[in-house]
């Protein structure tokens, strides 16, 4: 069986005379938590659009499972945006309902459980919480299908430590054996901890795709440093 | 537990574990916990959990039993030569870094008594 979940050949994208994304080439395995890391700018969300389906790319090609980006890829994998697209009107019962409507994999009883856990109830409109509140709603959502891969960008933008530690949480402890989280992020140092792979964007092109304990053993350094190191400013 | 970034993750909770086992916080022949409570305990990945509990099954420390789960190794001689080799391992630390301090091991001797 093959045992990548992942597959970007070659992609290239281009936003007029800006080229977004440079022949990226990544294979990314089953089974593994892994950061997307790159300054403002990079290609990031561009490569995790692309990847989503929710823009086309000029030049290459993308598999998810070995399936090109479509309706069936769109199944398996569980994306959360960096901009909310869920209406602030409606209450959280509603917007469980209309996930699980959507999604075959979206587990209910596994979200009203984690949204309990935050004492959020079903007639909570999203209107009236604070951001942090909403980011954690969203996660909860994203983070209650059974997917194959997790997509989060930039899930802990502009939230408090401790909201950021509730999301760490929340990523680990739903994270299981068969799945693939990949998130985007600049705040590396928050977390580095919990990721078996890293891969460096910078300027639209790939400059590092390596494993996160095996990087710190060879510099000696974190994560965060060698990154800060490499793109300085 | 803080874990320094700048050292692999792994690494850091192997000897956190190990040092749990030499010290008896978990018990010859006891069952230590599955892989995914140790993930939340340690807020770390699953992955390094499974590779710093694969590194103490090659020190011998811990066993797995194929369908029970994890357990620390039965054998005390084993806990015991692994927490000499840890008190081993600290002393020449300690005697190397006092002989650059220029301390001769009669001082370093001296030393220590007086400070008990």
């Amino acid at each position: 069986m093959n045992n990548l979940l992942l597959e970007c050949k070659n992609v290239c994208k281009n936003y007029g005379q800006k080229e977004a994304l440079k022949d990226i080439n990544i294979s990314l395995p089953s089974g593994k938590i892994i950061g997307l890391l790159g300054k403002n700018g990079s290609g990031k969300t561009t490569l995790i659009k692309a990847i989503n389906g929710l823009l086309s790319i000029d030049k290459g090609e993308i598999l998810i499972d070995g399936k090109v980006v479509g309706t069936e890829s769109k199944k398996i994998i569980s994306y959360l945006p960096e901009r909310t697209y869920l209406s602030m009107h409606e209450k959280v019962k509603d917007i469980i309902e209309y996930f699980s409507d959507f999604y075959d994999d979206f587990d209910s009883d596994k979200a009203y459980k984690l949204l309990d856990n935050l004492k959020i109830k079903a007639d909570d409109k999203l209107s009236v919480m604070s951001k942090g509140m909403k980011e954690k709603v969203q996660l909860v959502l994203v983070m209650s299908r059974k997917a194959k891969l997790y997509i989060l960008d930039e899930p802990m933008g502009g939230v408090d430590p401790a909201t950021r530690d509730y999301i760490l949480n929340t990523i680990l402890n739903n994270f299981d054996d068969g799945s693939t989280i990949l998130m985007s992020t600049h705040l590396i140092s928050d977390i580095e901890r919990v990721l078996d792979e890293v891969i460096f964007i910078d300027d639209g092109k790939i400059t590092r795709y390596e494993d996160a304990d095996k990087l710190r053993d060879e510099s000696g350094k974190s994560i965060d440093e060698v990154f800060r190191e490499e793109f300085k400013c | 537990m803080k874990f320094n970034n700048e050292m692999p993750i792994y690494l850091q909770l192997f000897q956190r574990l190990a040092l749990d086992i030499v010290t008896g916080k978990y018990l010859a022949g006891e069952k230590i916990p599955s892989v995914r409570e140790l993930s939340v305990m340690y807020k770390v990945n699953p992955n390094t959990v499974q590779k710093a509990l694969s590194e103490l099954e090659d020190v011998e420390l811990i066993y797995t039993e194929r369908t029970n789960g994890k357990f620390v190794t039965e054998k005390k001689e084993t806990i015991k030569n692994y927490l000499e080799s840890l008190a081993k391992e600290k002393t020449i630390f300690y005697i190397n870094d006092m002989k650059d301090l220029g301390y001769s091991l009669k001082e370093i001797i001296e030393m220590i008594e007086g400070n008990e």
